[in-house]
């Protein structure tokens, strides 16, 4: 059936094309279609039944003739041919190279879709991954194998602080990132792509990266494949070749707006703002293929970029993530305005893996608690900054003033760092004591006494 | 044999005569299993627990002749299991890191023997009835596992093996049925997961569930075989709320169902059990422990049927006369499937989307929690305690309102106190239990008869600063009074020092009824001394500077449940503390705190 090309499509709308009269063909199988003008493209099975079949088509049905269209069912998945030769390759959204380079030639040949892992295979993420970013490592950290996404709006600079992350990322007493990078772009701008490209250029790890881009002006569909195809390499890189993969993905709105067209397409019905019920469980499938496995020696990190609509946390897109990641570094544009880099807004900020991979055998016996007091006194600091904008800061009392002094110290000192700016934990830890020493140490109740006494620069 | 005719997303449309609504169903070269949830004359729509993805037209399909049911015997606890009762700890030992499709593996293991032995008072010829113990087997060193005659069987036992090792597998009995039937006996049973398991009659909860977390235990407690709902947004901390509660409670088993959520936290279960120790029974806490996992990388119709095989692990030890509590993390993602499928079935969406029965599913679920006499004549209970996603955190969304009106204990996560490391974030004004009276009973006749009052003083004067400080939010702290201020200050060290408690904490992770009730009553204490100075003219600055407060935070951090004493000394030396104030500021007075000290 492989070889048969069938010139039987009897609809064609927005992307899908029925077929009448192929019975027998599997659901999720490849589709080729041959066009009046010889161009090829390509789909997915989407329904199937033996007197029509529901074909998706990645690069759209503008300009099909019915009359004219030949359709061949490929009988398989989209695979992806996975071999060491992907490193420092450049491929386009569906995982064919565009780098003006020979195809990559392997046997081994892979369901972009993935298997799910079983929970009973996975080894919990515990290794403390050291940023250099303060308000990551010391307040959010990132360890490997977490999914740790980046919650951004359109103009704040998430790319270089992911940027930042891959050229610093190393796990504590190592000296060189020993991580491969996936980096996968849909509909990012050209400029985008330019900048990580660039980037990845300058630190010298270009050899050590695999590129799949699906740009702005490209197919939409497409989109749906491009992230799988570039986790199918992450898995290969990592569970097969032991390599740590650094995966970065950008940007994750886009793609679920992709979803969100083709579920209109196919009619399902919509959950929240038009997005499908089911986009829950299609991030999630995406996801969830960062972590580690037992006796396994790589691993997969995952930084995806998401820019949030209307910088809202609540659009299901961030609010759908947030509940399958394992936090969020969220930007914020009040700090950027106010020129902090990185802009992270530590409050909504959160990594939920932190807790497991720092403290006294991987970072600092004093590093869960100094986290924990930054925050009840950042927060407490915030209430302090509302009501000095209401009744005036002349109005406040001694105490109040010192707890604004601290706010604004920690915006400036600790959150605020410059782009090759790489602070090693115990910098950022004593960073933080710094300031917390404005701070009475009465009022610091989430650090023990002991530290107090060791770490705090007015203790008695 | 059938045949599959359509396939669209996980529904399959076959050809199938014979079936009926429910019928599981093998298809396709594969063997990929579903159930049957529409029949329409010789065609039937089947839902696929796997994906369907290489499935073809034409393909075979037969109906298994029996609904989804799971394996109830020896064997469960400690396990790990899909949405389907498939054991994946197992399956990944036979195939490997991935869940491969279509791979049939036995719930229980088949090879292992475990020792039975026979109920004494059971003879041949005795009158048999469902339910009844017939034996046991020591499944964990601290549970025994009685092994139940099945609901259905009725009838008179013809003979019981002896004390001796048996797969699960072995016939141990045989009964003849009214009918003359002859029915076998195993150390395991079926049992269909969308039927309840029968009981005698439901009894009144009476007992608290001990969680060993202040905010619930003290202010919002719950009963055992009562249910109740963790609604928050992400990161709130349902879910670490969730393993506090499987880990510390007092429960015998704990079902954890870990549904639509992530791998790694079921990992983090699987790992940090079994180095934990129950509070209660001094045994590794993985031994009462089981998991049902459906990750929300896995199969979504996997996910619906999660929750249920759940229930009826519960209820199958319920039966058995233990309190079980199960968690399911997260309800939403099951009302989920539920639209999907119900989307898919272009049935007709009522709110965002979910059909018009959501709500009675719900409820009908929730139903299943309770505290009952067996069919054996004991009581068990089983405990349900489901978490709650609301889409953007908003509590008004449907599985959030339907829910709120099922269950009577209400832990309502707030962002704001997650964002400021509050944990746990339970909001002390959103959050509800209909079971304080209850409570109070158990807490005046176990711990103390004050409980119930001192509770009361401690939410009214968190209500009362929550009042104040909306004065404050306008005018500033120094528009109110020496009085106000000290309110504030004691709402604030009720929130810091008792509210407050991080599962991280080594030493108050878990805190046992007594150390509740003690730093409730100390912190109570601390406010009514210090009202005492206000009212003799003190200005609250001067109390707020006291080195008591600071230390008064630390207290629940310095003392484990089980080194009350040092804590209460501390507590005895509260009135001390006070005395060069109230020297200062009632000199003429004869000191009314020495007259407490004073033996
Ligand atoms: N009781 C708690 N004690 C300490 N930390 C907590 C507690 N509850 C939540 N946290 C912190 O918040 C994070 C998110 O909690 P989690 O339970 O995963 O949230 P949710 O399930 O609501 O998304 C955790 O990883 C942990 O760091
Ligand atoms: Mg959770």
């Amino acid at each position: 059936m492989k070889n048969i090309e069938f010139r039987t499509a009897a609809s064609a709308q927005g992307g899908l094309v029925v077929m009448a009269g192929v019975p027998g063909v599997a659901a999720g199988s490849r589709v080729q279609l041959r066009d009046h003008a010889g161009r090829v493209r390509s789909g997915l099975v989407i329904r199937s039944a033996n007197d029509a079949v529901l074909v998706e088509v990645f690069e759209g049905t503008d300009a099909l003739d019915l009359e004219r269209t030949w359709v061949r069912f490929l009988e398989e998945p989209y695979k992806l041919p996975v071999s060491r030769d992907m490193l420092g390759r450049v491929f386009n959204g569906s995982g064919r190279p565009c780098d003006g380079r020979p195809p990559v030639i392997s046997a081994d040949r892979r369901d972009i879709n993935g298997e799910p892992l079983n929970p009973a295979a996975r080894a919990y993420p515990r290794e403390f991954i050291q940023t250099g970013i303060s308000a990551i490592d010391g307040m959010n950290s990132l360890t490997r194998g977490q999914k740790l996404p980046i919650f951004s709006g359109g103009g704040l600079p998430h790319n270089r602080v992911a940027a930042q992350i891959v050229r610093q990322a190393k796990l504590l007493g190592e000296e060189a990132a020993e991580f491969v990078v996936v980096f996968a772009a849909f509909g990012a701008s050209h400029a985008d792509a330019r900048f990580f490209q660039e980037s990845f250029e300058e630190s010298g790890v270009l050899n050590k990266v695999v590129m799949f881009l699906n740009l702005a002006d490209e197919p939409v569909i497409e989109r749906l494949l491009t992230p799988r195809a570039a986790l199918t390499a992450a898995e290969y890189l990592a569970f097969d070749l032991d390599y740590h993969v650094l995966v970065v993905m950008t940007d994750m709105t886009a793609y679920a707006e992709a979803l969100r067209e083709v579920a209109v397409l196919r009619g399902d019905v919509p959950a929240r703002k038009g997005y499908p019920g089911y986009l829950y469980s299609d991030l999630a499938e995406l996801y969830e293929r960062a972590g580690r496995i037992k006796n396994r020696r790589g691993s997969i990190t995952m930084i995806p970029v998401l820019s949030m609509p209307s910088d809202d946390i609540t659009h299901p897109i961030p609010d759908l993530t947030g509940y399958i990641t394992e936090g969020q570094i969220v930007l914020g544009r009040e700090l950027s305005n106010q020129g902090v880099y990185p802009p992270v807004t530590v409050l909504p900020s959160l990594s939920r893996l932190m807790k497991d991979g720092i403290g006294k055998n991987f970072t600092r016996e004093d590093h869960p608690r100094v986290a924990s007091q930054l925050f009840a006194s950042y927060a407490k600091a915030l209430e302090v900054r509302g009501l000095a904008a209401i009744i005036g800061a002349e109005e406040l009392s001694d105490a109040d003033r010192r707890t604004l002094a601290f706010a604004d110290a920690f915006e400036r000192r600790f959150i605020n760092q410059s782009e090759d700016e790489d602070r090693s934990i115990h910098e950022t830890l004593n960073l933080a004591w710094d300031l917390l020493s404005m701070l009475p140490p009465e009022s610091l109740i989430r650090v023990s006494e002991e530290e107090l006494a060791k770490y705090h620069k007015g203790a008695a | 044999m059938g045949k599959i005719l359509e396939i669209n997303g996980p529904l399959v449309k076959l050809e199938l005569p014979q079936t009926v609504l429910g019928e599981q169903v093998r298809v396709g070269r594969l063997g990929l299993v579903g159930e049957v949830i529409s029949r329409d004359g010789n065609t039937a729509l089947a839902q696929l627990y796997e994906d369907t993805a290489g499935l073809c037209p034409g393909e075979e399909a037969e109906g298994l002749g029996w609904p989804l049911s799971v394996e109830l015997g020896p064997g469960l606890l400690g396990g790990i299991f899909d949405g389907v009762q498939r054991p994946l700890q197992a399956m990944w030992e036979q195939s490997g890191d991935r869940i491969a499709r279509g791979v049939a593996v036995a719930s229980l293991p088949r090879d292992r023997r475990w020792h039975f032995v026979p109920d004494p008072g059971r003879r041949a010829g005795m009158p048999l009835f469902g339910g009844e113990v017939l034996g046991t087997v020591q499944e964990t060193e601290s549970i025994q596992h009685r092994i139940l005659v099945p609901p259905q069987v009725q009838g008179e036992l013809l003979e019981l093996a002896p004390e001796g090792e048996h797969t699960v597998e072995d016939v141990i009995g045989r009964v003849r049925l009214a009918d003359g039937r002859i029915e076998k006996l195993h150390l395991f049973h079926r049992w269909p997961v969308r039927t309840p398991r029968p009981f005698r009659q439901r009894d009144h909860a009476v007992a608290p569930l001990i969680t060993g977390q202040r905010i619930l235990d003290t202010f919002y407690p719950l009963l055992k075989g009562g249910k109740a709902a963790i609604p928050g947004p992400f990161g709130a901390g349902k879910t670490m709320l969730q393993h506090q509660v499987a880990r510390w409670c007092n429960a015998q088993i704990v079902i954890y169902v870990g549904c639509g959520e992530r791998g790694n936290e079921l990992t983090d279960v699987l790992e940090s059990m079994p180095t934990l120790t129950d509070p209660h029974t001094g045994r590794p806490l993985m031994e009462r422990t089981l998991l049902v996992a459906n990750t929300s990388n896995m199969p979504v119709v996997a996910r619906e049927a999660s929750i249920y095989v759940g229930i009826t692990l519960a209820e199958y030890f319920r039966d058995q006369g233990y309190d079980v509590v199960m968690v399911a993390d997260s309800t939403s993602r099951w009302a989920e499937a539920l639209r999907e499928v119900a989307g898919r079935l272009g049935q007709m969406p009522v709110e965002e989307g979910y059909p018009a029965y959501l709500g009675s599913r719900l409820a009908a679920f929730y139903e299943r929690a309770g505290r009952v006499e067996t069919l054996a004549g004991d009581h068990g209970s089983v405990t349900l305690i489901g978490a709650v996603s609301p889409p953007g955190g908003d509590f008004s969304e449907p599985v959030t309102s339907h829910t709120k009106e099922i269950i009577q204990t209400f832990w309502a996560l707030s962002k704001e106190l997650a964002d400021a490391r509050h944990y746990p974030a339970v909001d002390w004004l959103e959050s509800f239990s209909g079971y304080v009276s209850s409570a109070a009973k158990w807490w005046a006749d176990n711990i103390d008869p004050g409980w119930e009052a001192a509770r009361a003083a401690a939410l009214d004067l968190l209500a009362a600063s929550e009042e104040l400080q909306r004065i404050v939010n306008l005018v500033g702290v120094e528009a109110l009074s020496s009085e106000q201020r000290w309110t504030l200050e004691a709402a604030s060290l009720i929130k810091e020092g008792l509210l407050q408690q991080a599962a991280t904490d080594e030493v108050d992770s878990f805190a046992s009824p007594e150390k509740q009730f003690a730093l409730l009553t100390a912190l109570l204490d601390i406010h009514r001394q210090g009202m005492k100075l206000v009212k003799l003219g003190a200005p609250a600055r001067r109390l707020i500077q006291m080195p008591l407060l600071a230390q008064a935070r630390r207290w629940k951090s310095q003392h484990s449940s089980d080194d009350l004493e040092a804590l209460k000394a501390k507590i005895a030396a509260i009135p001390a503390a006070f005395e060069p104030l109230l020297l200062e500021y009632a000199p003429a007075a004869p000191s009314s705190a020495m007259e407490e000290i004073r033996p």
